[in-house]
């Protein structure tokens, strides 16, 4: 963590805005709590001793550095740029969640909490939390939609078995969005001995920066990585957005090298034109939700839409602000690729280099097939390869017509 | 003299305190709301707080989040409230109403043209539950110019220099919630909320409407003996949700409960 001279840009400003987004919006009772967490925030990224231990905790409890790997055969199929994986999926519990629980987790320590809460959509977040919460012999309640719940069974076996507790919500669409409104108010609740772990890039401020701090450990080794490997930067950097961790985590380093184009990838579903998607950046409209300003899915009437998609894990109506403003601003592109797109991206991937990827990644993946082709040999794409395929064979079969 | 501000000076006056009752536009039907709210006054309230359903209300819990839930069903908008209210002041000019929701509805309509809406149908105030001081400069010249009170949430949370800053903002009066965690819990300690008031009280002459965790006779009336006002949403809602079928038992049993607090707040 101690290596900050990489980041390009003095956003978000005290009050946690990223241009017009981002910010606080969030009921009285929790503006207090949420200032003591960000003096804490702010405080603890400048401690040596904290930071030495969080990078020990990365070292030896996570597998970091995690390694770059030059995808060889799938980049002269496609004929076109080399394509290099960053692969988060190597990381304890398989994806890059673990990064920014461990770095949490440690903060709620030191601020004397007790008892950790996390929201989860597909579980991987919610497995991160148990997991740093069992070793720190913390309290874990998960607050995980019903829906969820029944669709992602093995997470939640897993999430038990590491004695967290998941309460199902049963409440709205029942799904990841309904999750932070309850974790939320379980916050507001047990305000004085909890402390909130939030999976992405969202919520109210500190939380977007914060997040992004725990995860740009993906940018910053990805960097000196591919400089050691190729002798140069990549050319182009892809990650799938939901939320939008893993990309603001590999893009944020990143952001001062003007050379270096930026492209998040987000949920098509069905199609945009479907009305059945995940896409806020690529076809939603500015608003508020779950304590900051960002691009939503929304009704006219300001109302949260349903969202769809294949992967869980993308399965949000609204994305970070810091996203929205890298839309606003030019310096990132976002684009979005369909269900289908992104279980072809993921066969291709493990038939042409022995490595199953999450289905939320499989869409960086598809992204990078369609583009990689009208690029040169010189050229790279670095792609956030940021979580293991495992959980999503149940659901992956079933668009195969198979029950396992 | 605002419409709020005359309810409080009368009251004050006679040294009674506001009964402010609470309940979702549109829940569960759009035709239930107006002769609620006519009903509510008849039985003693002061001043209206009227619910703007989101589809993520954050702060409240189940009762209220359900009652959101079936207003949406059939998509009541921020523009079918505003009409509401329209209707409601053709036949009552007294009593103050407030709208009570969240910012994105707000947002999506845009501030001006909301405000000027809200101006224009006779609505008093309003209540954005999460949009707090820092964030509502804008917000709050808009709604003053346009002659609506922004009100502000106080919680047992909120430090002296915080309570400063909001109480600046406010107008109309400052609603103290009083205690940690959503609508409807059920925790409330006198105590603690006397000790808060009177911190509150040393930085602001505003009334002070106390709610949260109020739910019968017994806690309007002991509430009553140390807030301005009593608000009390949760303990409304769940008889219109325990009488979806018969909606003129649901009012029938609504008017009951505010005539009992209604009492109790004046045998002081």
């Amino acid at each position: 963590m101690q290596n900050n001279e990489t980041h390009s840009t003095d956003l978000p400003d005290e009050q946690g805005h990223f241009g017009p987004y981002g910010g606080v919006f969030v009921a009285e009772t929790l503006m207090e709590p949420l200032d003591e967490l960000r003096i804490a925030y702010e405080k603890y990224l400048r401690d040596p001793d904290f930071l030495a231990e969080l990078d020990a905790d990365l070292r030896d409890y996570v597998g970091r550095p995690s390694p770059v790997y030059h995808a060889e055969r799938l980049s002269r199929e496609l004929g076109g740029a080399q394509i290099y994986l960053k692969r988060e999926d190597l990381n304890h519990t398989g994806a890059h969640k673990i990064n920014n629980t461990v770095g949490q987790a440690l903060l709620a320590k030191r601020m004397g909490k007790t008892r950790i809460i996390a929201e989860t959509g597909a579980g991987q977040h919610g497995v991160a939390s148990a997991t740093v919460a069992a070793r720190l012999g913390l309290e874990c309640v998960v607050y995980m939609g019903e829906v969820d719940v029944a669709r992602q069974e093995a997470n939640v076996y897993r999430m038990r078995l590491l004695g967290a507790e998941v309460r199902a919500v049963s409440s709205g669409s029942k799904t990841l969005k309904d999750a932070l409104n309850e974790a939320m108010r379980d916050w507001v609740t047990n305000v004085d001995d909890t402390f909130y772990i939030i999976g992405t890039v969202a919520g109210p401020h500190p939380y977007p920066a914060m997040v992004r701090d725990f995860q740009a450990v993906i940018g910053r080794e990805s960097r000196e990585q591919m400089l050691a490997m190729t002798g140069r930067l990549p050319d182009l950097l892809l990650a799938c957005v939901g939320g939008g961790s893993n990309a603001i985590g590999l893009f944020h380093p990143f952001l001062a090298d003007q050379q270096v184009a930026i492209c998040g990838v987000e949920a098509a579903g069905s199609g945009l034109d479907s009305g059945q998607h995940a896409a806020p950046l690529c076809a939603g409209t500015p608003g508020v939700l779950h304590g900051n300003r960002t691009y939503l899915l929304e009704d006219r009437d300001g109302q949260i839409i349903e969202t769809h998609s294949v992967s869980a894990g993308l399965d949000y109506p609204g994305v970070g602000p810091e996203h929205a403003w890298l839309k606003d601003s030019g310096r990132a592109e976002y684009v979005a690729v369909t269900d289908g797109e992104a279980l072809a991206a993921f066969h291709r991937l493990t038939r042409s280099e022995g490595i199953i990827p999450a289905l939320e990644t499989s869409h960086a993946i598809a992204q990078a097939i369609k583009v990689a082709p009208t690029m040169s040999k010189a050229q790279s794409i670095l792609i956030n390869l940021s979580g293991r395929g495992d959980k999503d064979m149940h659901t992956v079969a079933a668009q195969e017509g198979m029950t396992l | 003299m605002s419409r709020i501000a005359g309810v409080f000076s009368a009251l004050r006056d006679q040294g009674r305190q506001a009964l402010i009752p609470f309940v979702t536009a549109g829940d569960p039907s759009r035709a239930i709301t107006l002769p609620l709210m006519h009903a509510m006054v008849e039985a003693g309230a002061d001043i209206i707080e009227l619910g703007v359903p989101f589809s993520d209300p954050m702060a409240d819990g189940p009762v209220i989040q359900r009652a959101s839930e079936r207003s949406l069903e059939h998509r009541t908008s921020l523009h079918d409230v505003i009409d509401m209210v329209s209707e409601f002041r053709t036949t009552d000019p007294h009593t103050p109403v407030v709208l009570m929701g969240y910012l994105n509805p707000l947002e999506v309509m845009g501030y001006a043209a909301f405000a000027e809406a809200a101006s224009a149908a006779g609505v008093d105030g309003v209540l954005t539950v999460d949009l707090p001081p820092e964030e509502a400069e804008g917000f709050v010249e808009t709604m003053k110019a346009h002659h609506l009170a922004p009100i502000f949430l106080l919680a047992p949370t909120s430090h002296r220099a915080r309570i400063e800053r909001i109480t600046a903002a406010a107008s109309g009066f400052v609603y103290y919630v009083s205690l940690k965690g959503v609508t409807g819990a059920g925790h409330l300690s006198l105590d603690s909320v006397r000790d808060k008031l009177a911190e509150i009280r040393s930085c602001t002459g505003l009334p002070v409407g106390v709610g949260f965790g109020i739910k019968d006779a017994e806690t309007a009336g002991a509430m009553s003996k140390l807030a301005d006002a009593v608000v009390v949403g949760s303990a409304l809602v769940s008889r219109i949700e325990a009488n979806l079928e018969q909606p003129q038992q649901a009012i029938a049993d609504i008017k009951t409960l505010l005539g009992e607090m209604r009492s109790a707040m004046d045998a002081n």
